[in-house]
């Protein structure tokens, strides 16, 4: 067993754990990162489906009773993985209710209040405005298909050097050309140049009390087989960073309850999955010439499901603060790989016993290039609940990666449910006038709803009966532990929420260095950004 | 021809009975006459051809101990429907597998639905039968390509390049094809 001492631990290394990690290492303080997956970087990101390889690698699908999550483990979590769209959140959102009948976020905190950290983020990953010169052959059919029934449609702000992206659609299993503008190439190589360590493959347990601080213990799992614990150990601090994950950070706490004393009630309850939801259309390619005069160099109008780089453009119309709350959504052409991207696919029309598996989906499945995924975005209830704690980490984990089970329920409510379905209209609307396509959304029967942007379960607010921490990211009657990652963002935005989750934490960070001051740790607030690296190669865990 | 060698410890019951099942999720043409356990309800290899059964039994998947308990369940949901609806099942063979295509189909709809008490084991099953086909994650991408995958082809998933890693040189319209949002920042966002 490891026991060490360092003055500030951060737990995670994804968008809420990376940026403070940087800020405080470069303004002084000691900074332990651990991260539970592995240390991976460009070299590693093999384009391979096979098991063990970097698409289950990097992973974490957590299945739940209602509500199954798909996100990032490794250093530079969701970073790695995701599909670096980057938008910023609509104003309206900051003024949502929900069902409370009381503004969800702090009075301290809105659109314009927001935009200074914004910027930092964009300038510090960096964001780029997309233009329709990359624009995919699918994000320019789906903006077609948007123009001609009477909607705008914009290419999506995302964190992708343009020059270095080879649109092979990969980026799920992390970027092998360096293109994705991931966490690796900012703020945690600049984090380490500051002094930082990251321990990678370290799964936090629990937070307990010292006197001059907390101890946070961990476990070390294999580098293969994640179920396979390894080690133990403790690392006592001043301070705590808590950036484990929408669906890891409130399970660590529940944990440390016996230790630490009651926690907030908000602690694993209030979850939202963004409002997420998908659909599948099958494209006629035929209509696509007809329609919109599109064609390919090689005389093709589309089949160009696989090629791209995830979602470039969307729809904003219904981003609008005039709508009633439950009725707002975005709606982003969207790449999803094979497996996750196409087993919940429903065919339409279908007379066999199933919509999602037999005859007719093979045949659905043969037209793969001809598919175009919607993303929904829309505003759902906070209706997750996290159940008491498993023995380890978040999750039972049923594979060796990737596959886990946890605790999380939810059943959406008539609000949630009445919003989906609007948005599903609409994605009929678009895609299916004049023949189009035929679109359906993804079954609901098979494992319930999923979402790739968790949110809110431990979350920030000015109510103490309805919020985990207080308007400046610290956990409710537990000083000198924060939380920055997705968890804190108090409901749905109605956009991808990583440069809302970055901003948060952005934010976050003049009220943790003055703790940490407080707690008689030597450090300043730093508000120059990350050095940027062009390479991941050589940001490697020292041996 | 005889039955491929397939892997896993399996009993030749319980490799019938989950080629069965796998062939059921995504359908595919028979490898041998009187192949029995793919019923050729398709066109070109299925899920079972595409490796479905190296994929469940192997070691990073998770469920390789559970699969003699998962067949036995699939033959006892088989003959309790060949009971309940009075269908002859044909000696020889594992009930589920004697099932005909349409009768197997209902059956591993009805199992599952989440009004099934046991939906949780059957989908993981499922899952893991339609990966083997439109992924084939038992083996390397690059080698299934290679070789042929039925599912990764009838997909027209594209080759990659000879060094093994895909890219697309060609992948925009390069048109402007609708009219932004009039309230897009200067950044590109939403206000």
């Amino acid at each position: 067993m490891s026991m060490d001492s360092t003055d500030v631990v951060v737990i995670g290394s994804g968008f809420g754990g990376a940026i403070p990690a940087y800020r405080l290492a470069a303004g002084g303080a000691r900074v332990t990162v651990l991260e539970r997956g592995p240390w991976l970087t460009a070299a590693d990101f093999d384009h391979d489906f096979k098991f063990g390889g970097p698409a289950t690698r990097a992973f974490e699908f957590t299945l739940g009773e209602g509500m199954n999550v798909l996100g990032g483990n490794c250093v530079g979590g969701g970073s790695v993985v995701y599909f670096a769209a980057t938008p910023r959140a609509p104003g309206y959102t900051f003024e949502r209710q929900g069902s409370l009948g009381r503004r969800m976020w702090p009075r301290a905190i809105d659109r314009t209040a927001l935009d200074p950290y914004y910027d930092m983020v964009c300038e510090s990953l960096p964001v780029t405005r997309q233009d329709w010169n990359d624009v995919t052959y699918a994000g320019g059919l789906f903006a077609a298909a948007c123009d001609h029934a009477g909607r705008t449609a914009n290419p999506v702000p995302a964190a992708i050097d343009r020059d270095l992206c080879t649109n092979c659609n990969w980026m799920m299993s992390g970027c092998r050309f360096d293109a994705k503008r991931s966490l690796l190439l900012n703020y945690l190589p600049a984090a380490v140049d500051h002094g930082a360590t990251i321990r990678a493959l370290h799964e936090v347990q629990r937070i307990t009390r010292t006197e001059g601080g907390y101890r946070v213990h961990y476990n070390t799992v294999d580098e293969v087989d994640y179920r396979v614990v390894t080690g133990s150990g403790t690392i006592d601090c001043r301070l705590v960073v808590v950036a484990a994950g929408t669906v890891a950070t409130p399970v660590i706490l529940q944990r440390s309850e016996e230790d630490l004393g009651e926690m907030p009630y908000a602690v694993g309850r209030y979850f939202s999955g963004n409002g997420e939801r998908l659909n599948t259309a099958v494209v006629d390619e035929g209509k696509v010439r007809e329609l919109f005069g599109l064609s390919r160099p090689d005389g093709r109008a589309y089949e160009a499901y696989q090629i791209g780089k995830g979602p470039v453009t969307a729809t904003w119309d219904k981003l609008d603060g005039s709508l009633p709350e439950f009725s707002r959504h975005s709606l982003e052409q969207l790449y999803f790989p094979p497996g996750f991207g196409t087993i919940l696919a429903q065919v339409a029309g279908t007379d066999g016993p199933s919509s999602w598996f037999g005859v007719d989906k093979k045949e659905m499945l043969r037209r793969w290039q001809s598919w175009m995924t919607v993303f929904i975005m829309s505003e759902d209830d906070n209706e997750g609940v996290f159940g008491p704690p498993p023995e380890t980490g978040n999750a039972d984990r049923v594979s060796q990666q990737m596959l886990s089970r946890g605790t999380l329920s939810y059943r959406p409510t008539a609000n949630t449910r009445a919003g989906w379905a609007r948005a599903d209209a609409d994605v009929r609307d678009i895609l299916e006038r004049d023949g189009l396509a035929t679109v359906m959304p993804w079954s609901d029967d098979v494992i319930g709803a999923y979402t790739v942007h968790p949110l809110a379960s431990c979350r920030i607010g000015d109510d103490p009966g309805t919020s985990a921490l207080d308007d400046r990211n610290e956990l409710r009657g537990h000083p000198g532990i924060f939380v920055t990652d997705g968890s804190a963002v108090p409901g749905a935005l109605t956009v991808n929420p990583a440069l809302t989750i970055s901003a948060l934490a952005e934010r976050a960070v003049p009220g943790i260095v003055e703790a940490a001051r407080a707690r008689g740790v030597p450090v300043r607030y730093v508000t120059e950004p990350p050095a940027r690296r062009r390479s991941t190669s050589g940001f490697r865990e020292p041996v | 021809m005889s039955a491929p060698e397939l892997p896993g410890g399996l009993d030749e019951d319980e490799r019938l009975t989950l080629e069965a099942f796998a062939d059921t999720i995504i359908p595919g043409e028979c490898r041998y006459p009187g192949d029995r356990a793919i019923a050729g309800a398709a066109a070109g290899g299925g899920a079972v051809a595409s490796g479905a059964l190296d994929l469940l039994t192997s070691e990073e998947g998770g469920i390789a101990g559970v699969l003699p308990t998962l067949a036995a369940g699939l033959n006892d949901h088989a003959r309790n429907l060949a009971d309940k609806e009075g269908l002859v099942l044909e000696d020889g063979v594992p009930p589920f597998v004697a099932l005909s295509f349409g009768d197997r189909s209902r059956l591993a709809a009805e199992l599952t639905v989440p009004e099934h008490p046991e939906q949780e084991l059957w989908v993981p099953l499922a899952m893991f039968s339609f990966m083997a086909w439109d992924t084939g994650a038992a083996t390397h991408t690059i080698e299934a390509l290679a070789a042929g995958h039925p599912g990764l082809t009838g997909m027209g998933f594209a080759p990659p390049g000879p060094d093994g890693l895909w890219r697309f040189p060609d992948f925009s319209y390069g048109r402007e094809l609708a009219t932004i949002h009039p309230h897009t920042t200067e950044y590109g966002d939403p206000a």
